[in-house]
């Protein structure tokens, strides 16, 4: 670690992989209620495993967000943090608040919630990933006007590298594509159009500088490209992501109430979206193939591997698949969307996360990689939940299929909860693929747990033997 | 890629490309702001319609269902109950949760009292009349 600062990324890290614990035990509550709806019901209603397991989501992503920017932006600026003490702060403010408002969803009726934090003043509750009380909302934009502060102070500082740079802008979108939070007409169609641009704006726009700018950085640090390649790939793959995704948005306005003009707008423009995800794949592989060195932190490199594959398979693939409006006629809302909003969450952005933290934690530990031991367990848990998302999405997709042949595209359709009894069976197998998610969860943060880093000399002779 | 293509270029291409198309969603956006309120009759939102939206969002009901497909897919499509079950049996149906069926997934029940309950329907009964290009497919939604 060449800056000192790098080192408020740490809590970041730890409090995401914290978050992400809790994340995974609501979704698995959530998936439970799906195979037994009485059990949990006098605790727990549905909607409030739900909205935890997705604003859990959200919040840890942005933390490891948060934590990756304050590591990469000093290497990359060649200066220290502008404030580390604001960071630290704002920290704890972000902590506390998401806690808090995850609380609240578990402990109350969201009535309650909503009357106890004066929504009526200000209406905003009540929209999917928007759940917070207003006094959350407010705490998230002042959160990020420090971050982007500090973030842009430090960039202004120091040297303007194209990583640095569009890692700080792609951060600023998340700020501003949070402000359509405050707004929320009694017009229910304007209320989808305008939810959109923060849902389909962060992950199929801005959020994906984030990986495509993170592969980058790391591609860099480990296997020597030059910096010149890694660059125009970084421009190419966001100018791909933008020019597919402002007007992919119309996947998201065949339904609701918009002009039937987005059938064809939404429908061009999106079958384009897998794009910018297919050649993130390419762009890492070669890369890697055609590496000047070998670093010895081989799990980070699986896990970016990892993260191009599966997000093209859970964005590029079974986004594709949804997206276009003859299919979204009988998909739309289905669990098929759960599946993809699974493996496309997983791959692109959880997966970037833990790629980042894969290559940074050793270094805020003090060393370049960590022991052959802690590799392997987190190789291990890097399959265990690979595998176990494959399974969770391949269920809901079947789940969604048998919604689309008994619901819609029949000429007896059968009402919801009749074809839902149908679908039990998948559901079960959610759930205990959830289950194994959780194992490999468990097994990857073993491997923080593995004192030690790499060894060397150790590594050099044993290669030497097996020659 | 390595000398004919710079990153100068790969850059313009990427903000040219983002503003351009930015301009275009912005436009269109525009167009359709002129057209939702004849496509949802905006005309006829009453402060009772209103009223109905906001205890729809302030329960949650999309934490578990789906209006116009969007929400959570833990029970049914709402955009059709007006039209499906009318308001008499809506009432009746808010008013007796939750059934306590064994295993089956239960609805909790809200407390509304009867005004409220007429504000929600009437909120349905609106949602049900928005133009969503012949969405969905049948009355099960
Ligand atoms: C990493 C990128 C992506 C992520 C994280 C993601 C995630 C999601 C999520 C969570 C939803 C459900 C939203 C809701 O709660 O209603 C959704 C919906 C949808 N996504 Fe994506 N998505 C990504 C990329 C894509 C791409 C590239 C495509 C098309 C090729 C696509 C097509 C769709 C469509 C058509 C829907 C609407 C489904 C429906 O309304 O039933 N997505 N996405
Ligand atoms: C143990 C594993 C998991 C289980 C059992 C689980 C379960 C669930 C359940 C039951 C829902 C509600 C679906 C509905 O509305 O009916 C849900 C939604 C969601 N979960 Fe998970 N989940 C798991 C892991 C994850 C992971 C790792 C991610 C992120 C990568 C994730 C992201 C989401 C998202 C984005 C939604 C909203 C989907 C949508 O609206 O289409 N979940 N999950
Ligand atoms: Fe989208």
């Amino acid at each position: 670690m060449q800056f000192k600062s790098q080192a408020v990324a740490k809590p970041y890290f730890i409090a995401a992989l914290g978050l992400f614990i809790g994340q995974i035990i609501l979704g698995l509550l959530a998936g439970f209620e799906y195979i037994n709806g009485t059990a949990l019901f006098p605790y727990l209603h549905f909607n409030m495993a739900r909205m935890s397991h997705t604003n859990l989501l959200v919040v840890w992503l942005l933390m490891s967000f948060m934590g990756a920017a304050y590591f990469v932006v000093p290497d990359e600026a060649q200066t220290e943090l502008y404030s580390p003490k604001l960071a630290l702060a704002t920290f704890w403010i972000f902590l506390i608040a998401g806690a808090l408002t995850i609380l609240g969803y578990l402990t109350m009726s969201y009535s309650h919630l909503a009357a106890a934090t004066y929504n009526a003043l200000w209406p905003t509750m009540g929209r999917g990933y928007l759940e917070q009380p207003l006094p959350t909302k407010i705490g998230i934009v002042l959160v990020m006007l420090a971050f982007l502060f500090n973030l842009t102070m430090t960039i202004i500082r120091g040297r303007k590298t194209t990583i640095g740079v569009l890692l700080v802008a792609s951060m600023w979108g998340v700020a501003l594509l949070y402000l359509p939070a405050f707004y929320f007409p009694v017009d229910t169609v304007k209320d989808s159009y305008s939810w959109w641009w923060i849902v389909h704006g962060w992950v199929e726009g801005d959020w994906e500088l984030v990986p495509a700018s993170l592969v980058g950085y790391i591609m860099l640090k480990t296997t020597g490209v030059d910096r010149e390649v890694v660059d125009k790939w970084i421009y190419i793959i966001g100018a791909m992501a933008f020019m597919s995704g402002f007007l992919g948005i119309g996947h998201h306005y065949y339904y609701i109430g918009a002009p039937a003009y987005w059938l064809w707008i939404g429908s061009i423009f999106s079958a384009l979206e897998p794009v910018p995800f297919l050649l993130l794949i390419v762009f890492a592989f070669t890369t890697i193939r055609n590496r000047r060195r070998d670093h010895p932190n081989k799990a980070a490199l699986l896990w970016v591997q990892g993260e191009t594959i599966m997000a093209f398979l859970g964005a590029g693939v079974l986004g594709f698949i949804i997206t276009l409006a003859p299919v979204q006629y009988y998909a739309h809302g289905t669990n098929l969307t759960a599946a993809h909003g699974h493996l496309a969450f997983f791959g692109a952005y959880v997966m970037i996360s833990l790629a980042t933290i894969s290559y940074a934690m050793p270094i805020l530990r003090g060393r370049e990689a960590n022991s052959i031991a802690a590799q392997r367990w987190e190789m291990t848990g890097f399959w265990v939940m690979c595998v176990s998302m494959l399974v969770i999405a391949s269920a809901l997709a079947a789940a969604g299929l048998v919604t689309i042949f008994l619901q819609r595209y029949t000429a007896n359709p059968l009402p919801f909860m009749e074809v839902q009894q149908k679908e039990a069976v998948f559901f079960w197998i959610r759930e205990i693929a959830g289950l194994g998610f959780f194992t490999g969860l468990l097994i990857y943060l073993r491997s923080f747990f593995v004192k030690g880093g790499y060894n060397y000399a150790a590594y050099a002779q044993q290669a030497m033997s097996t020659r | 890629m390595q000398t004919i293509f710079t990153k100068a270029m790969a850059r313009n291409v990427f903000l040219g490309g983002a503003g351009f198309f930015l301009i275009a969603y912005l436009a269109l956006s525009y167009d359709t702001w002129q057209q939702i309120p004849k496509r949802d009759h905006a005309n006829l939102i009453t402060p009772a319609v209103a009223e109905g939206k906001y205890l729809v969002d302030t329960n949650d009901c999309m934490g578990c269902h789906t209006i116009n497909g969007e929400g959570a897919y833990y029970a049914p499509e709402l955009d059709v109950s007006y039209k499906t079950y009318g308001p008499a049996f809506i009432r009746a149906w808010m008013m007796s949760q939750p059934t306590g069926a064994p295993g089956r997934r239960q609805m909790p029940n809200f407390h509304f009292t009867q005004d409220q309950l007429t504000d929600v329907i009437a909120y349905l009964q609106w949602v049900g009349n928005i133009n969503t290009n012949g969405w969905p497919p049948n009355k099960q939604g």
